[in-house]
């Protein structure tokens, strides 16, 4: 295996490598050998070791399996609506999925980020990105669910985000696009070089309740930013970014942004940034975004419109933003766990380049810069580099850490996982991957404390290795076990959408603080009908609002009649159980959006507008008890003329609640 | 041959001294499960543990009508109708205090070890949900049971 690869990167033209397809790799199937699948399985009855956060993709969403089982535990609904959980549909998350652009149901989410305190998982929030409409969406991982997404301005494709700071100070957001800007908007296209601009955009977090806000963007010359990483320890205070298309092209990138040898990763002093802005120099710029925000107390989401951003241009402001040269067409962009080492990949490019801060301080102190690029300085390659990994494989993208000082980087075009130490810069192992691997994770691997253990690859093409489904195949991910000198396949699961980036982190950080319940008495919902006394229907012109509770296995009311043709019906539906695992559905025949899934403790609203006269029978969704299936009802619509009065029961009359 | 021995060794010694960093992840203590959770468990009481009131406890009657209400009303009605669980008319002569107050606080154990319990599932075959009641409100649910029962 080994001598093939190196024979193909000697043998073989980059580019026209890259540009082919990805080798599939020999010999995967027979790969496990020995004790793998005790070293993955995870015994009925048994909890996994850590939890991995992964990317849906082009689903929108982020999923949750253990490791190193493989077992998918949750797919949380972020950007994408979803008819299960009622995301997108009920009333009260509907607002999450506001944009400037209006509801955008759909999106693209390749990074979840967890949040870190010194540089170590803390096991509070996911971050993810939605790379289509830009927008930063945070996951409180008490409850599972989104609580915050904030839309992103002066920004097209939001790829290289939502890396976070060392104590989580801030979640950046690069943009994939320059894109014209300040108003001047409608320009030709061919117009690229003299009116695109690139932004990053700095969003601060509070500490406590994870609430953020863009706290400013950097003005940048046009070029396309890819990923990103925090310093951390002695480079805490700095950002590092990728960025292609240093060309500025606007068509045919493949063959236009690949002319030359180098682009750039941007290092940013954000310390200094937060300096300029305290003395004043950031700009206000008239923007148009959306920052929504769900409540836990009202169980309701709300949006707000924000309609101005604070701008720095570093071409005023000395010392807050460095180019260093970068081969070629860099995609990954990792700080090493002491954060003295950046590793670049450029995914054209022959070798790793290693970048030392200690050596970046210095160029910059020498002022050692090679030239300047749009009013910023390019530092001198030769002086800020650590080494370059040489023949490491073909296509570099992504590196992980561990704690023993040695590097995990994919390889797109040879399939495979490299294993080099930072320090010498030597490859000590590689293993091949089944195919055309993206992103991997170690977990904590981006963190100052990797804990090791494992490394997942994620990848593009599983053509031959599992059962066919039609055209389109399982997406996957493989784990390896890294504990011994030699890395060693353990399992093989599939994913959901594309399996673009995960974290992993040990289950012992969640699991404590994971909510069971939400309390009847902190539902602050305006129409929740806290115990079954206070369920009832009221009419307020044609909206009927139905404050109904569900408890195993009734709603109240369970018959409702005095509907009318052209009324908007409102279930409010407040689940009254106290125990955990016990959520109740709600679904009415022919509703046009979605049914509710609603939590116990929880109060959801679905609105239903009735398209006909006739009696329509709803029941729960949720199997619940062995009287589940009893649990059901009727709502009765009359036409828009009726003098039908309005009327509500569960049990006939003398069963009304008890006074 | 020795090569082999050479790399065994060393791969020994190596998983040996990552070994203590891999001791950092604190096993899974399945136990620990409930701890920090707003889930409520109380401990079985006997009926020695109870003290009972004559007159009643007003507040502890009003308390213990306003729990009813919020999440006990949804399954159990005042008369002797059964809706998914018993009425709760008559409960008081029926049934002794501590037995009701575990019903409440310690469900799951009862439904597992009581007969009395067990009898009541088959026939409402719903089991009666953990409502998050604690060991004082379950004392107040008492006191409206007293209440609801004619007691003064």
């Amino acid at each position: 295996m080994k001598s093939i690869i190196f024979k193909s990167i000697i043998g073989g033209s980059m580019l026209a490598l890259f540009l082919l397809s990805a080798c599939k790799p020999k010999g995967m199937q027979t790969a496990v050998q020995g004790d793998a699948a005790l070293k993955a399985y995870v015994a009925p009855g048994q909890y996994d070791e850590f939890y991995n956060f992964v990317s849906g993709g082009f689903s929108g969403q982020m999923s949750v399996y253990g490791l190193p089982s493989g077992r998918l535990f949750r797919v949380i609904p972020v950007f994408s609506v979803d008819p299960e959980k009622g995301w997108g549909y009920s009333e009260e998350t509907k607002p999450m999925l506001n944009t400037s652009h209006g509801f955008v149901p759909w999106d693209d989410l390749h990074h979840p980020a967890l949040s870190t305190t010194d540089g170590i998982h803390d096991g509070k929030w996911a971050f993810g990105n939605a790379n289509n409409t830009p927008r930063i969406a945070r996951i409180d991982l008490t409850t599972f669910r989104t609580n915050e997404i904030i839309e992103i301005p002066n920004s097209g494709g939001n790829h290289s985000s939502p890396f976070i700071t060392e104590n989580t100070e801030y979640v950046v957001a690069g943009t994939r696009f320059s894109v014209p800007m300040d108003g001047k908007t409608d320009v030709p296209i061919e117009s690229y070089k003299e009116n695109f601009k690139g932004t990053v955009s700095f969003i601060s977090v509070n500490k406590d309740n994870g609430r953020m806000n863009i706290a400013f963007q950097i003005l940048l010359p046009g070029v396309n930013f890819d990923l990103a990483r925090a310093g951390k320890a002695k480079s805490h205070g700095w950002f590092f970014f990728s960025c292609y298309n240093s060309e500025q092209a606007n068509t045919l990138l493949e063959v236009n942004a690949s002319q030359k040898d180098k682009d750039f990763v941007m290092a940013v002093n954000w310390k200094k940034a937060e300096e300029y802005i305290a003395a004043g120099k950031g700009v206000k710029k008239a923007v148009r975004y959306a920052h929504n925000v769900f409540d836990e107390s009202t169980h309701t989401a709300t949006s707000e419109i924000k309609t101005e951003v604070l701008v720095l241009d570093p071409k005023d402001l000395p010392g807050m933003v460095y180019f260093m040269p970068c081969p070629k067409s860099p995609h990954g962009c990792d700080t090493d766990p002491t954060g003295e080492y950046i590793v670049g990949s450029g995914k054209l490019a022959a070798v790793i380049p290693v970048f030392s801060f200690t050596k970046i301080l210095a160029a910059i102190d020498q002022k050692n810069f090679e030239t300047e690029y749009e009013g910023i300085p390019v530092l001198n390659y030769d002086a800020v580099l650590h080494g370059e990994v040489t023949k490491p494989g073909l296509g570099p993208l992504h590196t992980e850490f561990d704690d023993n000082g040695y590097a995990y980087t994919s390889f797109f075009v040879s399939s495979e996982i490299v294993k080099w130490k930072i320090s010498d810069l030597t490859v000590v192992d590689r293993v091949p991957t089944y195919y055309s691997i993206g992103h991997l994770c170690v977990p904590g691997g981006p963190t100052k404390k990797p804990w090791g253990k494992y490394v997942i690859a994620y990848n593009k093409i599983t053509k031959d290795r599992y059962l066919p489904t039609g055209p389109e195949l399982a997406q996957s991910a493989q784990l390896y076990s890294i504990e011994g000198d030699k890395m060693k396949l353990l399992l093989d699961f599939p994913t959901i959408g594309e399996p673009h980036y995960a974290e992993a982190i040990p289950a012992e950080l969640i699991k404590p603080k994971s909510v069971k319940i939400f309390k009847l008495e902190d539902n602050k919902h305006p129409y929740a009908a806290l115990g079954e006394k206070q369920a009832r229907v009221e009419r307020k012109g044609n909206e009927v609002h139905v404050y109904m509770s569900s408890i195993r296995s009734h709603f109240v009311p369970d018959n409702i009649e005095g509907i009318r043709m052209g009324d908007q019906v409102y279930f409010h539906v407040t689940n009254l159980e106290q125990d955990w695992d016990v959520p109740h559905g709600f679904a009415i025949k022919g509703a046009s959006n979605s049914e509710l899934l609603i939590m116990p403790g929880e109060t959801q609203t679905l609105l239903w507008k009735p398209d006909r006269i006739g009696v329509f029978p709803m029941y729960c969704t949720d199997f619940c008890s062995a009287l589940h299936q009893e649990m059901q009802g009727y709502i009765r619509v009359s036409p828009a003329a009726s003098n039908q009065p309005l009327t509500f029961s569960t049990g006939g009359k003398k069963d009304k609640p008890a006074q | 041959m020795p090569f082999f021995i050479l790399m065994a060794v060393l791969s020994s010694l190596f998983i040996g001294c990552s070994g203590g960093v891999k001791k950092e992840i604190p096993p899974v203590d399945i136990s620990k499960l409930s701890e920090n959770q707003p889930e409520v468990h109380g401990t079985l009481v006997e009926d020695k543990d109870i003290v009972l009131n004559n007159p009643l406890n007003q507040d502890w009657v009003s308390s213990g009508k306003n729990i009813y209400e919020l999440k006990c009303l949804a399954c159990h009605r005042l008369n002797e109708e059964r809706l998914v669980g018993p009425g709760w008319a008559g409960v008081t002569k029926t049934r002794k205090p501590a037995w009701i107050i575990n019903m409440i606080t310690n469900v799951d154990v009862m439904l597992e070890t009581d007969e009395e319990a067990q009898k009541l599932l088959e026939q409402c075959l719903v089991r009666m949900p953990n409502q998050n009641i604690s060991a004082e409100e379950s004392r107040h649910i008492l006191e409206f049971m007293f209440h609801n029962d004619g007691q003064k």
